[in-house]
């Protein structure tokens, strides 16, 4: 079911240990492999986690796949932080159910990253001491209620707008977990875009306080989608690969596009001087993104990047008595089991 | 490398999810998660892949337990099937007027 090319892992992914090539027939057999491996992508058909795979491209996976897994268990962090203080008990349990769900994400997808051939604990790891990164979007911090609804609408938003192809991406299991989140997200972008014209058609005051987090949280939500192709360094080998289907940049045309309409909807403006709609192109034109701050909060001067992960520590620490009590008991009821089966 | 189940691991064993969708239809791989046990397997299984009422009944696996043929292997693994078009109905010709045939 799982598992690798590599030889001498152990379970499911190594049973039918008769069949592994003798060493001196490695070299013709990856060739052989690798030609297998080029047919598959070329006819857009799924690479699963047990094929012959370049190395750079399971490397890229992983890196990819954990990245977007931290991301979604370190975006619990700025919604749940409003959760005490939702202003209904309506809303309370729906912010629930949503923080409830990027915990879900994540598990999706460090399942997926774990067919790879990679160790989950690994992964935590790189998250804790900084070796692997999360979206830059989550050190951004969410200051009022209206924050939660610019997070729903616009990074949940945008997250869509990146994940939606990725149901289509060579890896199978990376593929099946994206088309699960993409139906599960749809209720998150649409409970922020309610909060947000709730908010936009009440008081003054309330309405200003959903502009303010509009206005804080278009421009990071543009930086989501990454740098500008020209300067995208591994989208032309992803690309080449089925993992990724479109620019960057084409991505976030999409995303503005979609999103100055809703913004009209919701009787709120997006903060950009430069934004209006381009005929000859048939899409918005849109101004500079400050791709300074964006390099400077990926290399940790972000408002809350000591923050957050200080937090995810804390919280893997302190859970560590949860799980090994559940480990002894496992333990402990294995021979009672045994005996009863 | 990932070893399911391996004692030496630092993790809880690795399970295999499998979920039947409504009465009448099989049960279908879902994905995997880890639990230290077959009975936190099933509460987890139930919390990561039933949120949404996406299950009447769940199956858990040890992924250990899991026999499945080397994908190195594939075309002669499944060769004896290739060459017998004949047990496909389009194979026959159908004569003129033979009806519910």
């Amino acid at each position: 079911m799982y598992g690798n090319y590599d030889s001498g892992t152990a379970g499911a992914q190594s049973a039918p240990q008769a069949q592994q090539a003798p060493q001196d027939q490695d070299q013709y057999q990856d060739a052989d492999a690798q030609q297998r491996f080029d047919q598959l992508i070329a006819a857009d058909q799924r690479i699963e986690p047990r094929d012959w795979m370049p190395d750079a491209y399971r490397k890229t996976l992983i890196r990819q796949i954990a990245q977007h897994a931290h991301s979604e268990i370190i975006g619990m962090q700025p919604e749940g932080n409003w959760i005490t203080r939702a202003p209904s008990l309506r809303r309370k349990a729906i912010l629930i159910a949503k923080v409830q769900d990027e915990a879900g994400h994540g598990l999706y997808l460090y399942s997926a990253a774990e067919t790879l051939g990679i160790d989950r604990e690994e992964l935590l790891d790189r998250l804790h001491d900084g070796r692997q990164k999360y979206s830059s979007i989550f050190n951004y911090p969410t200051l009022n209620w209206a924050d939660v609804g610019a997070i729903g609408w616009l990074v949940d938003g945008a997250a869509i707008m990146n994940q939606v192809p990725l149901c289509r991406c060579s890896y199978g299991p990376y593929a099946r977990a994206m088309v699960r989140i993409c139906k599960e997200e749809s209720f998150h972008q649409r409970q922020g875009f309610d909060i947000l014209h709730t908010l936009s058609h009440g008081t003054k005051s309330q309405k200003a306080m959903a502009q303010d987090a509009v206005n804080r949280y278009w421009w990071p939500s543009l930086m989501m989608f990454g740098p500008p192709d020209e300067e995208s360094s591994h989208s032309a080998q992803s690309t080449a690969w089925g993992i990724k289907r479109f620019s960057n940049d084409e991505l976030r045309q999409r995303f503005v596009d979609m999103t100055v309409p809703q913004a009209e909807v919701l009787g709120l403006t997006l903060p950009d001087s430069d934004l209006r709609w381009n005929a000859e192109r048939g899409h918005y034109d849109f101004g500079v993104i400050d791709w300074d701050e964006f390099a400077r909060v990926i290399r940790g001067d972000g408002p809350c990047n000591a923050e957050r992960l200080r937090r995810r520590r804390q919280a893997h620490d302190d859970g560590a008595w949860v799980r090994e009590a559940a480990q002894a008991y496992a333990e402990k009821r294995r021979p009672v089991e045994a005996k009863a089966s | 490398m990932n070893q399911p189940n391996d004692p030496g691991k630092r993790g809880w064993p690795l399970w295999e999810v499998f979920i039947r969708a409504r009465r009448g239809l099989s049960h279908q791989h879902v994905g995997s998660l880890h639990a230290p046990d077959a009975a936190m397997a099933l509460r987890n299984a139930r919390d990561v892949y039933t949120r949404r009422g996406e299950g009447v009944s769940i199956w858990v696996v040890p992924s250990a337990a899991i026999v499945a043929n080397s994908p190195d292997e594939k075309d002669s693994f499944f060769d004896p099937a290739q060459d017998k078009v004949y047990r496909h109905p389009t194979f026959y010709d159908v004569p003129e007027g033979a009806k519910q045939l």
